[in-house]
């Protein structure tokens, strides 16, 4: 497959005015920080909703550990950043790193559990994450640690789109077809050769590098990371996105995530009514449309292939 | 204090606490029997609960045993609204949509409590004497008192019913084969909502409990509990009734040795850290029979 077909530059052009307008918006100081700051959040929740979703809408396991991932991204961002007068990107690096490792080190035990058991699970190491860190003085413990800020729209932009690139051809490759196949059957997949282990644990790694990347991005952008910010009510808000968006669905995933992202922002003065409204969502969602938004299809823009019809 | 001291308090708080754990996945382990789904909003009712005994007990200024009462009644009313709201609706769709709205009906609870009751932390009167017994280092408060004998009643009226009544004999038939009970006359809504009720009156009773041993209560009171309680559930062996009773003590039993060797702030950990050690050695649970899985 050819990198540089039209289909692609069309793409990349289309980001590149999405990414100009706002640059062009927020240099001339047309919109305030606090619009921006929201943009910014959305680059973040994109990242985390779209590889929660290649952990539950592709590969079909319920993990509820994502806040538990950004948490390690973000802390070990700081680590460097902070206590070791590292580089923005060596941070950025390790902190996603060591996010990968920690979800390896956890899904191979705990991917062999079923459903609910993984889910229960997840939610639980995820709190271990939390209180781990609440309890490490050194990395701020309860009161938190600063950050100096660095990440800009430029940055977050494109870490959002390298991402998104990069997990969307994961999915389309011959192991995200054994993901999908995971998902369907398990049974089936392994009576296939499909070593079902293996490509949970691999789901699961990814997921976790994307989260702790998304965290690194929220540590040093937010100047102030705390333990209570990554508790498994963030886990729940970032499957409220995927599953709005529809479970198995990249562009989905990405709608969901701005929707609920500026929906939150919108209703920043009233947090009550935010939690109850994505609690709505949740319910009524599976309730009458299990499958989210656009179920498991993907938006495209084939509208805008110049192919002959014939 | 000598090292025995020590061991026996933490005992006792032991018990206290997880009389309470027991309680809430009593109603957890009954859910997950019958229809296969984790009730995250399990420990959201036992709040709401918390609420109506407060109610109670501070505006109509009733005494223990009624609001009790009223609490357990009104909570299982809430438990059978929940499950013909939410949950039949997706009695057939995939556990993953069930478990999602379970999770969403949680967050429901709490920040609609937090809409309607508003964050503000309420404080329980005093229903009964606070005296403490003492005998040489060791104490114990008349609470501890009402928690172990409250839990242990509902306890023993509980496995009566579900061993001996008709209502507990089709729960079994329904939790054993849905489609079998229902061709032998059982009609399997109606035993689901009883499920539900009576899981839901026992977190009530826990709630009220929680409230005047605690004395406080506020809307997001019930995420901690539930969690526990379900990994109590867990480790008795999900499904078990006895399993949940086990659970539940050894679980409180753990967390106050824990904040008694001086690690409080890790208590919470601790659950969880065992949770996963029972998944991952025993995911049947301490009672639990192996099930091979079949295609």
């Amino acid at each position: 497959m050819k990198l540089l077909n039209t289909k692609n530059l069309i793409r990349l052009l289309l980001l590149l005015v999405v990414y100009g307008v706002f640059q062009f918006l927020f240099v001339s100081k047309m919109i305030n920080p606090f619009y921006m700051m929201t943009l910014i959040l959305v680059c973040i929740y994109i990242i985390l909703a779209v590889s929660q979703n290649i952990i539950t809408g592709f590969t079909g396991q319920l993990a509820l550990g994502h806040a538990g991932f950004m948490a390690i991204g973000a802390y070990m961002s700081a680590l460097v950043v902070v206590r070791m007068q590292g580089s923005l990107v060596t941070g950025i690096i390790f902190g996603a790193l060591m996010a990968a490792v920690a979800g390896m080190l956890i899904g191979l035990p705990t991917l062999r559990l079923r459903g609910d058991y993984l889910a229960i699970a997840t939610l639980g190491l995820g709190e271990i994450v939390r209180i781990t860190f609440l309890n490490m003085d050194y990395l701020g413990g309860a009161t938190g640690l600063s950050v100096p800020k660095t990440i800009d729209w430029t940055w977050a932009f494109w870490l959002m789109v390298i991402s998104v690139f990069l997990m969307s051809n994961f999915i389309n490759s011959s192991h995200g077809r054994a993901c999908i196949s995971v998902r369907e059957n398990e049974i089936a997949a392994e009576a296939m050769g499909i070593n079902t282990t293996k490509y949970k644990v691999m789901a699961f790694t990814m997921g976790a590098f994307f989260a702790g990347l998304a965290g690194a991005i929220y540590a040093n952008y937010m100047y102030l990371i705390h333990p209570g910010t990554f508790s498994f009510l963030k886990s729940f808000e970032i499957l409220a996105m995927v599953v709005l968006g529809g479970l198995g669905s990249i562009t989905g995933s990405i709608v969901g995530a701005g929707i609920l992202t500026i929906v939150s922002a919108g209703l920043a003065d009233y947090p009550e009514f935010r939690m109850v409204i994505i609690a709505l969502i949740m319910i009524i969602l599976m309730v009458y449309r299990p499958n989210g938004l656009l179920g498991n299809k993907e938006f495209k823009f084939d509208f805008l292939q110049f192919r002959k019809k014939g | 204090m000598s090292v025995s001291d020590v061991i026996i308090q933490q005992i006792i708080n032991g018990i206290s606490l997880g009389s309470i754990y027991a309680l809430i996945a009593l109603g957890y382990t009954m859910v997950y029997g019958i229809i296969q789904l984790i009730n995250f909003a399990h420990g959201d009712i036992m709040m709401v609960g918390a609420y109506i005994g407060w109610f109670c007990t501070r505006t109509l200024m009733l005494s223990f045993i009624p609001a009790l009462l009223i609490a357990m009644f009104f909570t299982a009313l809430l438990g059978m609204l929940i499950e013909r709201i939410a949950y039949k609706p997706l009695r057939n769709a995939t556990r993953l949509a069930a478990l999602i709205t379970a999770i969403g009906m949680s967050f429901f609870l709490e920040y609609g409590g937090m809409l309607v009751l508003t964050s503000q932390t309420r404080t329980f009167p005093e229903v009964f004497p606070q005296t403490v017994y003492s005998f040489g280092n060791i104490s114990f408060k008349y609470g501890d008192i009402v928690i172990v004998l409250t839990a242990v009643i509902l306890m023993t009226i509980l496995t009566l019913v579900v061993k001996y009544a008709r209502v507990g004999k089709a729960m079994r038939a329904v939790s054993f084969d849905k489609e079998a009970a229902s061709l032998m006359g059982i009609n399997v809504n109606n035993i689901i909502s009883a499920t539900f009720a009576i899981g839901s009156a026992l977190a009530a009773a826990a709630g009220v409990l929680i409230g005047v041993y605690f004395n406080t209560i506020n809307p997001l009171m019930g995420i901690m509990p539930g969690l526990k309680a379900f990994v109590a559930a867990v480790l008795g062996g999900i499904g078990i009734i006895p399993g949940a009773m086990l659970g539940g003590l050894a679980m409180g039993l753990i967390e106050s040795f824990v904040s008694g060797i001086g690690f409080s702030t890790w208590r919470d950990a601790a659950a969880f850290f065992i949770l996963i050690i029972v998944l991952i050695v025993k995911p049947t649970g301490l009672l639990g029979k192996n099930i091979r899985e079949k295609v």
